[in-house]
């Protein structure tokens, strides 16, 4: 069977383009890039180009602030502990409750170590209170640490205005961008976030390889101790093939940037569509404020792993922030944090789009999904706000 | 770079599914076949026929993200169930237990009914996964909901003295999980939150759950010593010689006084059905009949009782 693939904020298909790039660091050109040699000098060589087309990406200032590390939650775990190393005397940090469990989970174990951490809060809509973070900055706040964009809804947070409002009060500035490279453009010349995680395997490169930016300035600190490779700043020997299909997803992306809104016509033109021939649906999120290639709809009274595995049939992938997929028993921490009635939460689909999704694939899934949405309804002994089940329960309905 | 790059493009490979029931979940054939294609799903409409009845169970709710409503359509004469049918809200697994107890339960007399356990579900389903195990808990008690209400028993809201709240996240009882240890033979509070949810909110009761289970542990370990010692104790006290007449007056006077105010506290009840010599027979009702360890009621809070308080050579036997 075929599959369709919107799933794409999960992980994305290597560009057939960056595979190409890569193989032969998987094949004939195997030196170490440290190695005295020319053999290895020019596997070097082609480290400090993809360093230079993901610094383009960036929008960097210089190639060296870009540091390659194995994935999103390296690139995470890695910035956090160095800022709060920058500043030893600082105790206090500012996140989000709708972060990656890889930012959510550090907090929590440095909660554990001491530090204060401030969980801002989301609206319905998952936007941000500004007034929240300043009201919540301190001359201790050593790390404000928020995602660019979030992963589940597609929701956009205003980075750099975040980034100003911190940098009044000293503190380090970090970013999780793993889920818009690619989708809108980066300008690390002229932003005030001072260090930036992305990760490969969202952006058409292979899994195993991401990358974060660090301001020229920084004083920094490794996670990782060993030899000198990344200028000390990330020891191990470099994931090479790795690196280099980094920089080619990387060099491609930058060009493609410019046809996003074609994604966008698409996904608008699914959600548009859902919404208006499937009664009960909602959008999770702000309605303009996203990534174009995200929409998290909440299909009133049925659940979300039934819906998937509905559409799995079809060959059409997709994911859900219900209970039965999480792989714990709660919802979705991101929804929860919006404050959705649980009518909703458990019933929430993301489809997630890339620059390879076609009109074609886009009307299966709309000849498909009002049929198993209805099915599951009929199964469900709740179809509407008004169920005899769900009266007197006014703290599922909200 | 732009023409080379369309170019490939156009020569990549199509990704295809090798294989379609191969999901996060390890699901049997025949949880997708009743997933797919659900048997029994809807409801039954109240009847006018004569000596017919109509009722449902339901359990679970919107908020824990499973819920199931099960109807039952009864020959009142046979106390038997004509035809099951389920309204289900929740994931793959849920559907289909419910599927597959509607499936099992027609035709079967209300007793029997009460005897399907959440293990027979996944077994007629050729199993589920672990952390869906909640699903097949969830058929059964629906099916229990169903029976009571028809019969009229309440089933308590259990008050603080035997229904300790644990899991406050999911509204999880100590009554609920002992029920599931002892049924489902578990060890760790991992399981039990697989069966009942219990711990898989906050899990901050999961220390309770595993004192729970070392207590449960400890129960059923200490059982055929405790009774040993109620047997000799009793031994001591009965020396007197009673007619059959006394013995039955007695053991109904035990029954009534003693056993039945206990049982019906939990939802069960017990009737002397005869007495042959020194064995006793009882039938257990409710709650009781349906109970795994109804065994356990049956020696520990009847047969030894009664071997106290009667004779200590008695036997008591179900039937």
């Amino acid at each position: 069977m075929t599959v369709i693939y919107l799933d794409n904020n999960a992980t994305t298909k290597v560009d057939p383009a960056v595979l190409e790039a890569m193989l032969p660091y998987l094949t004939e050109l195997y030196g170490n890039p440290s190695s005295m040699h020319s053999f290895g000098g020019q596997v070097g060589k082609a480290l400090k180009e993809a360093r230079e087309q993901v610094a383009t990406l960036f929008g960097a200032e210089e190639a060296s602030e870009i540091v390659f590390t194995s994935c999103g939650t390296e690139g995470n775990n890695t910035a956090i502990r160095a800022a709060l190393a920058a500043q030893p005397d600082r105790r206090h940090i500012i996140t989000t409750q709708v972060e990656h469990p890889c930012v959510l989970n550090v907090c929590k174990q440095l909660e554990k170590q001491g530090y204060r951490v401030t969980y801002l809060s989301v609206d319905r809509q998952g936007m941000l209170d500004l007034m929240e973070l300043e009201a919540a900055l301190t001359g201790d706040t050593a790390l404000v640490t928020i995602m660019y964009a979030n992963n589940e809804t597609g929701v956009v947070f205003p980075i750099e205005t975040i980034g100003a409002i911190a940098k009044g009060y000293g503190a380090t500035v970090h970013v999780d961008a793993v889920q818009v490279a690619g989708k809108l453009p980066l300008n690390m010349k002229t932003s005030t976030v001072d260090m930036m995680t992305i990760s490969g395997h969202k952006l058409h490169a292979p899994k195993g390889v991401g990358a974060l930016y660090i301001r020229k300035g920084f004083r920094f600190r490794p996670l990782l101790l060993g030899g000198h490779q990344e200028r000390g700043r990330r020891a191990g020997t470099e994931n090479v093939p790795g690196i280099i299909g980094l920089g080619k997803a990387a060099e491609i992306a930058s060009f493609e940037l410019k046809y996003t809104g074609r994604e966008q016509r698409l996904r608008d033109r699914l959600e548009q569509t859902i919404l208006t021939t499937i009664p009960n649906t909602e959008v999770n999120g702000h309605p303009k404020n996203r990534l174009p290639n995200t929409t998290n709809i909440g299909f009133k009274y049925i659940e979300g792993e039934a819906i998937l595995l509905m559409l799995n049939k079809h060959g059409i992938c997709a994911s859900s922030g219900s209970a039965c997929t999480s792989g714990s028993l709660e919802p979705s921490h991101v929804l929860r944090a919006m404050g959705l009635p649980y009518t909703i939460l458990h019933g929430s689909i993301r489809f997630s789009l890339s620059r390879f999704t076609t009109d074609a694939e886009i009307d299966r899934v709309l000849d498909v999904l009002p049929g198993i949405v209805e099915n599951l309804r009929a199964i469900s002994p709740f179809n509407s706000d008004e169920a005899d089940w769900l009266q007197g329960r006014e703290e599922v309905l909200v | 770079m732009c023409n080379v790059y369309k170019a490939h493009i156009a020569h990549h490979k199509e990704s295809t599914l090798h294989s379609e029931t191969t999901t996060m979940w390890d699901y049997t054939e025949k949880v997708m076949e009743l997933f797919y294609n659900p048997k029994n799903q809807g409801v039954i409409e109240a009847s006018n026929e004569e000596g017919i009845a109509t009722v449902f169970g339901e359990v679970g709710s919107i908020a824990c993200g499973d819920a199931l409503r099960l109807h039952l359509k009864i020959d009142i004469a046979e106390d038997r169930i004509l035809d099951a049918r389920f309204q289900t809200f929740g994931c793959t697994s849920a559907i289909a237990s419910s599927s597959a107890l509607t499936e099992m339960i027609k035709g079967m007399t209300l007793d029997e009914a009460l005897n399907v356990s959440n293990k027979d579900i996944a077994d007629y389903l050729g199993g589920l996964p672990e952390a869906k195990m909640h699903c097949s808990v969830m058929g059964q008690e629906a099916l229990e909901a169903a029976i009571y209400k028809y019969r009229g028993i309440e089933v308590e809201q259990h008050d603080d003295d035997d229904g300790k709240l644990i899991c406050s996240c999911f509204g999880i009882s100590d009554a609920k999980i002992r029920r599931v240890i002892i049924e489902n033979n578990l060890t760790t509070a991992e399981q039990v939150t697989n069966y009942v949810k219990a711990g898989g909110g906050c899990g901050t009761c999961l220390t309770d759950i595993e004192d729970l289970i070392a207590e449960v542990q400890a129960e059923v370990a200490a059982m055929p010593v405790k009774l040993a010692a109620e047997i000799a104790v009793s031994q001591e006290k009965a020396t007197r010689p009673l007619t059959t007449v006394q013995k039955i007056a007695l053991i109904q006077q035990v029954l009534a006084e003693e056993v039945r105010p206990v049982l019906l506290a939990d939802g069960g009840d017990v009737e002397l059905f005869d007495v042959e010599g020194d064995r006793v027979l009882v039938s257990l009702k409710g709650a009781c009949g349906s109970c795994s360890s109804s065994t356990a009621t049956l020696k520990i809070a009847i047969e030894a009782r009664l071997q106290e308080r009667v004779l200590p050579s008695l036997v008591v036997e179900a039937i």
